[in-house]
């Protein structure tokens, strides 16, 4: 942790030192990408400086290919309003190319409106709500990782398959918590599960889960289906097991290094969904070796990975095109992205005219203690489902600027 | 199964245990206010930064020193009460002669400035903290399972709270300090160190959140947060109670918890805002809250 | 003019011509935030300066008007000025009631009420369907002025608002140097003492209250379609304690105090941005140091190291 906030003050300061002029002069042959995320709240540890440093990565490997790329990161706080003003400052004045990251489904689609004004490119790997490429999209945006559509589908699917048929829901009272609810109840449904009940607590600021999983308990649900994330779906856990919960736990949204905050004793056994594991094949440990030193207690999940698998494809896209070309138009580059295959050691596929990225998704289970063999060596694969079947179909999107 | 307003009975029962814990922490932390209040006329928002304080003293004696949870639940007051004489010698002394809102502001700059260290430091995911071997474990109470560590929480902080109120209504040290709150410069000319009775009394009132904040600990992971997320709500209680009265605020903190879990029951996303409707009733009908004498 | 002593003319002269300057050299949209805490400050100086009423839940009135504002502009499709003129009413409307309900109280329990009757409106807003939750209100249109003047152009917004600015500035000021000012004087120096010579002081603290709280909505609205967004952070303690900590900053009871915290507070957020929790650190620090070393603010300071009232 030292030495990833080192090099968050070192970047930023280095960012704010470079004088305006000179700024100007080399802007032309510069290609900037911002980093915005969490860099001090809840989702500080599933997305924050280890997405800078992923980000990194893949300008380093990218090397200088007739441009230079610089990438300047920001902290959202988890507020909409502060997340926009960042972005619209980046793009106004600062010359920014890109917004990449932005976990956090309030912020995402924040930044997604200012990214449509101004015309330019924004990728998003850390927020969850569907309605990115849905009712909300932009053809300025790309939603690379994950969504509450995917998560639903998988975790939510393979739990009613397993057996749990009758669910409650705790659910964070915000838009993320609501659209994963929702989707996840369209699978549950499908598979002839039955939704009991559910309880939206208030978002953020909950620490006591207690009363509303004793609630679950007593409507005699068989799952308790978190729709939560990052430190409210760890709490939510841990005490889950404190009271002796009867319930099966589906976290229908829980990352890597949310396994390594419960740790594998009260972890062990959970099903959760990501499109990215450090230890799926040769590629992605080549990867993750390659990075790990540089965030040694917080080794990438799928949202980091999606920021250095982004930002490559990003630079690959702006090389084919030209810096001039690429500087122009937001929703021109957004556009050859979306015709160039992805190919690189954390992610493979295509994107989608809407802005979903069609990566396969894995269903895992998570390691009991004795199963485990090493550091972060935290999942079983159950098993994998392709990018377009994972994803909703395009006709379901609802977006206006995909004419049928 | 009896059903009580159309909810089973067992449920309302575990959720009258469930917000009866919730009312042991907002007990600790409104008694020493309500301490604070009563002697320094200081409302000090920083009491949520040091029950924080609290709980990331016991994570850090663990995990630095390898003292575990029993010690902490000693040393941690003690040292977040030293902190206490330190700001009080330093920041607070310097206020008394102004009026109340100096103190509010500095108190809530100190809270600042605590907070953003910590998350600075150790970010806001949370750490983990274990519940000590010896409490873990639940009992059935047919109603309920009630993890042995949430019966201990309530436990301590009755008998904490009960002993304070011997000490400050019951022993003479009690009476000095009472009588110092009344007329200070009477009090001094009797010959007692009334300032360095201040600080001790800031220190006491610190120590007391210290504590919660041990307790806290296992429950809920140690964030930055996690005694702000309590402040707002525990002035609330110090309020209604009547500033500055012991007893009520203890009596308060307990109900208040027991308000809110009900509201968990018939309308959870109010749960975090019944206590300042409670709040606006009483100080329209007693401006000095239920147990405050009028000035 | 306006009640404006010498000094106060000549300042009022260089502000005017550095707002007027200001986005021909720096980002307009970065001035316009300050303008509109400009003025959120000033409506809280109103009160606290000047009638001596600390309210801890300011963000109610700030929040309620940018939320309205973003409705009639997004939802109604209504004209900016129409838009702001009832973010200004809401605030007003607001304030009206929770003004009537904590002006009863004094001291320490009248900011407690504030910040609950606030907490109240926060929960409103987290529960209202209109708000869109932790989303807010977003894509808020800026739409044309009386329908004809577009303010999609930075610098037209930035006229709109900084017209606003100046002239509420200057109402604030004419209110306070009015008879109807100075018994507000008189009542935050010696409440008994106005009673006595026949005022009836809670209809004043009352009005004041609401004039207060108006403004706040009207800095609101105009925030809200400066940059498009209506969100809970607006409503927000948070926004309570940092509007509190501008006008500490600056200098309660000066006329140009809360302009000057405004600009500081807004700079130092903005640079800190990056550096994390940083911003929480740097205000607790301001705090403290304002409230041990000096309590009359920047302004204040300077006012009386020159003897003369700014």
């Amino acid at each position: 942790m030292n030495i990833s906030r080192r090099t968050l003050l070192g970047t930023a300061a280095a960012v704010a030192t470079v004088p305006a002029i000179s700024r100007r002069a080399r802007a032309a042959s510069t290609i900037k990408i911002g980093v915005l995320n969490d860099m001090s709240g809840p989702y500080r540890d599933t997305s924050g400086p280890t997405s800078l440093i992923c980000a990194k990565q893949a300008a380093l490997e990218f090397g200088n290919k007739g441009f230079d790329v610089e990438i300047l990161s920001a902290d959202h706080q988890n507020k909409p309003d502060v997340g926009a003003a960042i972005a619209r400052q980046w793009y106004d004045r600062d010359g920014v190319d890109l917004v990449l990251d932005v976990p956090n489904s309030a912020v995402g689609l924040a930044v997604s409106a200012v990214s449509k004004e101004k015309n330019k490119a924004y990728v998003n790997c850390g927020a969850g709500s569907s309605a990115l490429t849905g009712t909300q999209c932009s053809p300025a945006m790309i939603h690379y990782v994950y969504d509450t559509y995917m998560l639903g589908k998988s975790t939510g699917g393979a739990t009613v398959r397993a057996g749990g048929d009758t669910w409650y829901f705790l659910t964070a009272d915000y838009a993320f918590g609501h659209q994963l609810q929702d989707d996840a109840t369209r699978f549950i449904v499908a598979e002839k599960g039955k939704i009991l009940g559910s309880s939206a607590y208030p978002f953020p600021n909950t620490t006591d889960y207690s009363s509303f999983l004793l609630q679950a308990q007593s409507t005699g649900a068989k799952v308790l289906g978190l729709c939560n994330a990052g430190s409210d779906t760890v709490n939510s856990i841990k005490q889950a097991h404190e009271f002796g919960l009867k319930m099966k736990i589906a976290a229908l949204l829980m990352f890597v290094t949310d396994v390594h905050a419960l740790g594998l004793g009260t972890a062990g056994g959970l099903m959760l969904s990501e499109s990215f594991y450090w230890d799926l094949n040769d590629r992605t440990r080549a990867f993750t070796n390659r990075v790990k030193s540089k965030t040694p207690n917080n080794w990438p999940n799928m949202a980091h990975a999606g920021n250095y698998s982004a930002t490559l494809h990003f630079l690959k896209a702006v090389a084919d095109m030209g810096v001039a070309e690429a500087k122009k138009s937001g929703i021109g580059i957004i556009n050859r992205m979306k015709k160039m295959p992805v190919d690189d050691d954390c992610y493979q596929g295509n994107i989608r005219e809407d802005g979903r990225a069609l990566f396969p998704s894995h269903l895992f289970q998570v390691k009991t203690p004795a199963q485990s063999k090493g550091p972060w060596d935290y999942y079983n694969l159950i098993s994998t489902t392709s990018g377009p079947d994972s994803y909703r179909p395009l006709a379901d999107d609802h977006c206006s600027f995909i004419k049928s | 199964m009896l059903m009580i307003f159309g909810y089973p009975a067992p449920l309302l029962f575990g959720q009258l245990l469930l917000g009866l814990i919730n009312g042991a922490f907002y007990a600790l932390l409104s008694l020493g206010l309500a301490i604070i209040f009563g002697m320094l006329n200081i409302v000090n928002f920083a009491h949520g930064a040091l029950f924080t304080m609290g709980a990331f003293v016991a994570w850090g004696l663990l995990q630095y020193f390898g003292i575990g949870y029993w010690p902490a639940l000693l040393i941690a007051p003690l040292l977040v009460g030293l902190f206490g004489v330190l700001l009080e010698r330093v920041f607070i002394s310097r206020l008394y002669r102004l009026d109340h809102l100096y103190g509010l502001l500095l108190t809530f700059g100190l809270a600042l400035i605590i907070e953003g260290l910590l998350r600075n430091e150790f970010g806001s995911a949370g750490l983990p903290y274990d519940i000590p071997a010896q409490l873990q474990g639940a009992v059935n109470l047919g109603f309920m399972f009630l993890p042995i560590y949430r019966g201990w929480v309530v436990l301590a902080s009755m008998v904490l709270c009960l002993g304070t109120w011997l000490l400050i209504e019951k022993t003479s040290l009690g009476a000095t300090l009472r009588a110092a709150t009344e007329n200070a410069p009477l009090v001094q000319a009797f010959g007692i160190n009334v300032p360095r009775m201040i600080t001790l009394t800031y220190a006491g009132g610190v120590a007391l959140a210290a504590f919660g904040g041990v307790l806290a600990a296992p429950i809920y992971s140690v964030t930055p947060d996690i005694g702000g997320g309590f402040l707002i709500t525990v002035f609330a209680v110090v309020v209604i109670g009547g500033m500055g009265s012991i007893l009520g605020s203890i009596l308060t903190g307990f109900s208040l918890g027991v308000v809110e879990g009900m509201t968990k029951v018939f309308y959870p996303q109010a749960a975090s805002t019944v206590v300042f409707v409670v709040m606006v009733i009483v100080l329209l009908f007693r401006p000095a809250g239920l147990f405050g004498r009028t000035a | 003019m306006l009640g404006f002593s010498r000094p106060q003319a000549a300042a009022f002269l260089v502000m005017t011509i550095l707002v007027i300057a200001g986005p021909f050299v720096l980002y307009p949209i970065f001035l316009m935030k300050v303008l509109c805490v400009a003025l959120f400050a000033c409506a809280f100086n109103l009160l606290i300066g000047y009638v001596g009423l600390m309210s801890f839940g300011h963000a109610a009135y700030y929040g309620m008007g940018a939320y309205v504002a973003a409705y009639a502009a997004k939802g109604w499709g209504l004209s900016p000025e129409i838009a702001i003129l009832l973010g200004t009413l809401t605030g007003a409307a607001l304030g009206t009631v929770f003004g009537w309900l904590a002006i009863r109280r004094q001291g320490i329990y009248f900011a407690m009420i504030t910040l609950a009757l606030a907490q109240m409106a926060y929960f409103f807003c987290v529960q209202a369907p209109f708000t869109h939750g932790e989303d807010g209100i977003q894509q808020i249109p800026r739409g044309r002025l009386f329908g004809l003047f577009s303010l999609n152009s930075d610098m037209a917004m930035y006229a709109l608002v900084a017209v606003l600015f100046l002239a509420v500035f200057l109402l604030i000021h004419r209110i306070i140097h009015s008879p109807f000012g100075q018994v507000l004087k008189a009542i935050r120096e010696n409440e008994p003492r106005a009673i006595s010579l026949g005022y009836r002081t809670d209809d004043y603290k009352l009005i004041a209250f609401i004039l207060s709280a108006g403004i706040a909505g009207l800095a609101g609205g105009a925030k809200a379609l400066v940059f498009g967004i209506a969100t809970l952070t607006d409503v927000h303690f948070s926004t309570s304690g940092g509007i509190v900590l501008i006008t500490l900053l600056g200098g309660l009871g000066t006329v140009f105090g809360p302009v000057m915290g405004a600009v500081i507070y807004t700079s130092m957020e903005n640079y800190l941005a990056q550096f994390g929790s940083w911003v929480t650190v740097t205000q607790g620090v301001i705090f403290v140091v304002c409230v041990l070393a000096f309590r009359r603010g920047i302004i204040g300071e300077l006012a009386a190291r020159l003897r003369i009232a700014l």
